[in-house]
């Protein structure tokens, strides 16, 4: 199976490759805040605007709170 | 999308080659669709076409996979990930001519595929019939659309790369290796070449290719779609981004070994073939994980596929996608193989994914996105789009219902041996038996081309419909 020969090595380059990406991805901040990631696709996303800050605890306002916001999390 | 500020979109966006790519996809998928018709007629009816070679069913079927996989699948997956890609980047696309380069490259390579497949120039390697000329411009608009897309990530303005993006750069480094790997060929003369590749090797490098297209083509490009338009359509965030990122890595670390399973019982190591199988029944495990984290993306928000026709497309799309990863590692079972393989079961298993799964997340992606290039708010008629869901998903169910039937009933009838060890049925037989189903099939299929009909209908309409997009308004004036 001489095709094997070039597809094994292949593949287990790629998983190297892929190691080591996974590797940049998580020492690279890639997976800090997952869930706020989530959310950020609804925002409007025509202009170029930096993301609206988390909803803090309040007890003083009527915003909603942290239990409330977790809610309608999944 | 923020329909507020239309004005906007312009500089900060290129909303162009999306268009561009998104009408394309329509177009090719209207055509795709309708040589599938052609030629499911053909096995009803085979002298439909009156014996004229160009038409004949050996030309026209490569024809058919080509246009609805890398005519329509691809146009579409280059209108979502250019659109993907700069919405959550946040940035407009990295290089504006080598986009267009792409579009126009892309068109290049159907028109080649349309003209060369009927006149017979093939390698003969399925879903990778294209000669070697042909092969090359695939490699170059490939290589362009890469450094577009990767070049836009590297130019990002939000740190986190979202997880569709993950989807779409995996599909398009995956597509790069199969095709340059499985291509490998010597040509002899324009339009003719052999593989590098002989025999049980060149059958081996085919199906790594194969199925592997099945993945990073027809799986990954298109989850980065479901990553992104279902979000944007239901309003929700992904039910878990944090399992979302798990099925990424899952999945393309347990892709690469499927491909063998297109190869049991055939001269392929027995050793390879077990491999095959265990990958392949590995994968049910993160496709599930991606299903159900798509449709539970609505959870607490169910009422929405009551009113929304775009919705169910999407949804219902990730309800094939969880059918087929189910019956593909059943399928890739050696000894449910032994039934399965060579028999229309293995079209109806395709079909499932291919209509269902990448058919219906694509239509609905492009309902999404077609209006909001053209500064609508919404498809020319919602009724359409909901009249399109019904008929495809009858149409969907009429071809697979057919095709399994008609696919065990052919599995049972080959194995089947009398008492003195002789077979019970001839091969006819089994085709004379299989004649009901190929009529079910192709009512399936004209069910469907009717929904895509009526889709490019309603583009038709929309595109032209009163606009409120001022781009369109200042062409319509000046006109």
């Amino acid at each position: 199976m001489d095709s094997l020969y070039l597809l094994l090595p292949l593949s287990v380059l790629l998983v190297l490759a892929l190691i080591g990406l996974f590797a940049w991805a998580l020492h690279g901040g890639q997976f800090e805040d997952l869930e706020r990631e989530g959310w950020r696709v609804l925002e409007g996303n025509e202009a170029v605007v930096a993301p609206p800050p988390l909803a803090e605890p309040d007890a003083n306002s009527q915003h909603l709170d942290v239990a409330q916001i977790e809610q309608f999390r999944p | 999308m923020n329909e507020k500020q239309p004005a906007l979109m312009a500089p900060v966006y290129n909303d162009r080659v999306v268009t561009q790519f998104a009408l394309a996809a329509v177009l090719w998928g209207v055509v795709g669709m309708l040589v599938g018709v052609i030629i499911a007629a053909q096995l009803a009816w085979p002298d439909l076409t009156f014996g004229i070679p160009w038409l004949s069913y050996g030309r026209l079927r490569p024809l058919h996979t080509n246009a609805v996989i890398f005519a329509f699948g691809g146009c579409a997956l280059f209108a979502t990930s250019y659109h993907v890609v700069q919405r959550t980047c946040q940035v407009r696309i990295f290089s504006d001519v080598l986009a267009e380069i792409t579009f126009w490259g892309w068109q290049l390579v159907i028109v080649a595929a349309a003209v060369s497949l009927p006149l017979g120039y093939t390698t003969s390697k399925e879903y990778a019939e294209l000669e070697w000329p042909i092969d090359i411009l695939i490699t170059l608009v490939w290589v362009t659309y890469a450094v577009v897309f990767f070049g836009t990530i590297g130019i990002r303005r939000v740190r986190h790369i979202y997880v569709a993006n993950w989807f779409f750069g995996a599909f398009i480094i995956a597509v790069a290796l199969l095709h340059v790997v499985n291509s490998a060929e010597l040509p002899v003369s324009f339009m003719k070449s052999y593989s590098a590749y002989a025999g049980v090797q060149d059958a081996m490098v085919q199906w790594w290719y194969g199925h592997n297209a099945v993945g990073f083509f027809l799986t990954a490009g298109f989850l980065g779609m479901m990553y992104y338009f279902i979000p944007k359509q239901a309003g929700r965030p992904v039910y878990s981004y944090r399992l979302s990122i798990v099925h990424f890595w899952a999945l393309i670390f347990t892709y690469m070994w499927a491909g063998p399973h297109h190869l049991h019982y055939t001269a392929l190591p027995d050793w390879v073939q077990s491999v095959g199988m265990v990958f392949s029944l590995v994968l049910l495990a993160p496709s599930w994980g991606g299903m159900i984290n798509g449709i539970m993306t609505l959870s607490g928000a169910w009422h929405k596929l009551r009113d929304d026709p775009i919705l169910k497309f999407l949804i219902v799309s990730l309800s094939f996608y969880g059918m087929s990863t189910f019956e593909g590692p059943m399928m890739s079972i050696k000894t449910v193989n032994a039934l399965s393989h060579y028999t229309d079961w293995t079209i109806g298993h395709v079909h499932s994914g291919a209509l269902g799964w990448v058919g219906f997340i694509s239509m609905g992606s492009l309902y999404y996105l077609i209006p909001r290039m053209f500064g609508r708010t919404q498809m020319h008629s919602v009724r359409a789009i909901e009249l399109h869901f019904w008929i495809a998903t009858i149409g969907v169910v009429l071809y697979i219902a057919a095709m399994w039937i008609a696919g065990v009933m052919q599995g049972l009838m080959w194995r089947a041996i009398n008492p003195d060890g002789t077979l019970v049925y001839s091969f006819v037989e089994s085709v004379k038996a299989t004649y009901p189903f190929y009529l079910v099939r192709l009512l399936g299929g004209l069910l469907y081309l009717s929904g895509m009909l009526l889709m490019a209908w309603n583009v038709v309409m929309t595109v032209r419909g009163p606009g409120t997009a001022p781009a369109v308004r200042r062409a319509a004036a000046a006109a």
